[in-house]
């Protein structure tokens, strides 16, 4: 049990994707322009992470070494094909703002990175654990950055205004360049968080 | 004219890296000298052109003629794949060279997201045979062209005094932000 919490707890904070490992940085940038978007990627992401995980864990034994490369994309690409799909009939505007970042799951490193380094070689327990910490930490960091992003470029939160309606934004942090800016900060903000508890510890 | 359009507005204004975010990846990773960064730029602008012949082949008289524009993406992917491969056999026999050059960096373009992403907006965009190719060729040169950029400064920044906590990713971010905002005076050229 006490294994099981800290595979789940190592996406979250120690091995996060997006601060910590940093990869599968492209969603991270293009589509964190509010925080809502983040949370929706963050999911999506998510549900295609845990259930790969959990399908390559249960074939870890039949998957042979040499094509296991192809398998796994074939797994993924199943999912978020299933996702694709799914937010498209059910979730049509979210799935118009992510646009091909939904398809595009499939080349998420995230993914690939997980099923070559984890699933592949442990029960599906663990594998699942591991599989929705990991999306958990993704989802948090999306959604931070969103909600950084958001506030500081549209005043707003979540959708729900903060600053009145003729205020001065800096735009700049919902286009592009902001999305670069946002993430250097928050890394390096991430390191002086991290430096500080090593030294206390 | 209208190819022409395609081709500046792949490279500059819709930047594939600096506009698009896709292949953000490989432009972090592999951008800290400009030797590598052109060597890996050349071969995804290879695999790339490629890649648009044949998923436009295979979405057009295909998928779509059987029904099957549901399975994208798993046949997109798997023909990049391939055709990494096919490249990296063909440049192992014909020029070493460039094979060891390029080493690590070559079966990696299947994870870039950039080619697997170019694929699918031709196809949203309906582009015909040559637009798709055209396309790919602007996509790869922005690509190169990002990444060569990102490479020279951050060889200049080996003799700069970074804050600690910024280091390594912190400020490529930093930069990659401030040349997006360079990239975003071309708004509007198309």
């Amino acid at each position: 049990m006490g294994a099981l919490i800290k595979d789940f707890l190592n996406g979250i904070w120690n091995d996060n994707p997006t601060f910590r490992l940093q990869i599968g940085l492209c969603p991270v940038l293009a589509v964190t322009s509010t925080a809502l978007n983040g949370v929706g990627m963050g999911l999506a992401t998510t549900f295609v992470l845990m259930c790969s995980s959990i399908l390559i864990s249960i074939l870890r034994n039949v998957i042979p070494e040499k094509v296991r490369i192809p398998c796994y994309i074939i797994v993924i690409a199943t999912f978020s094909t299933v996702v694709d799909l799914v937010m498209h009939a059910m979730l049509p505007d979210l799935h118009r703002v992510l646009g091909i970042f939904i398809p595009l799951i499939v080349v998420n490193c995230i993914l690939m990175g997980r099923a070559e380094a984890y699933a592949s070689k442990k029960p599906v327990i663990y594998a699942a654990f591991d599989g929705l910490g990991m999306g958990i930490g993704f989802t948090w960091a999306l959604t931070l950055i969103g909600a950084v992003r958001e506030m500081l470029g549209a005043g707003s939160l979540f959708g729900v205004q903060l600053v009145s309606d003729t205020a001065a934004t800096f735009g700049v942090f919902s286009l592009p360049p902001g999305a670069f800016i946002t993430v250097g900060l928050l890394i390096a903000g991430m390191n002086m968080i991290s430096t500080r508890l090593r030294k206390a510890s | 004219m209208e190819l022409f359009l395609i081709f500046i507005g792949a490279v500059f204004v819709n930047n594939f890296v600096l506009v698009r975010f896709l292949g953000i990846c490989p432009f972090m990773g592999v951008s800290k000298q400009t030797e590598t960064a052109l060597g890996m730029g050349a071969a995804t602008t290879f695999v790339m052109v490629v890649t648009a012949a044949l998923t436009w082949l295979l979405q057009w008289y295909v998928l779509e003629p059987f029904g099957l524009p549901f399975l994208q993406t798993p046949v997109f992917i798997l023909v990049i794949a391939s055709m990494v491969q096919l490249v990296e056999m063909f440049l192992h026999k014909t020029s070493p060279g460039l094979y060891r050059a390029l080493g690590i960096y070559l079966p990696l373009i299947t994870t870039n997201c950039a080619v697997l992403g170019f694929s699918l907006i031709a196809v949203q965009g309906a582009y015909s045979f040559i637009q798709s190719l055209i396309f790919g060729l602007g996509a790869g040169i922005g690509f190169t062209i990002a990444l060569m950029l990102m490479a020279g400064i951050r060889e200049e920044l080996r003799f700069a005094d970074v804050p600690k906590p910024l280091a390594g990713t912190g400020i490529a971010f930093i930069i990659a932000g401030l040349l997006s905002l360079a990239f975003s005076g071309f708004a509007g050229l198309v």
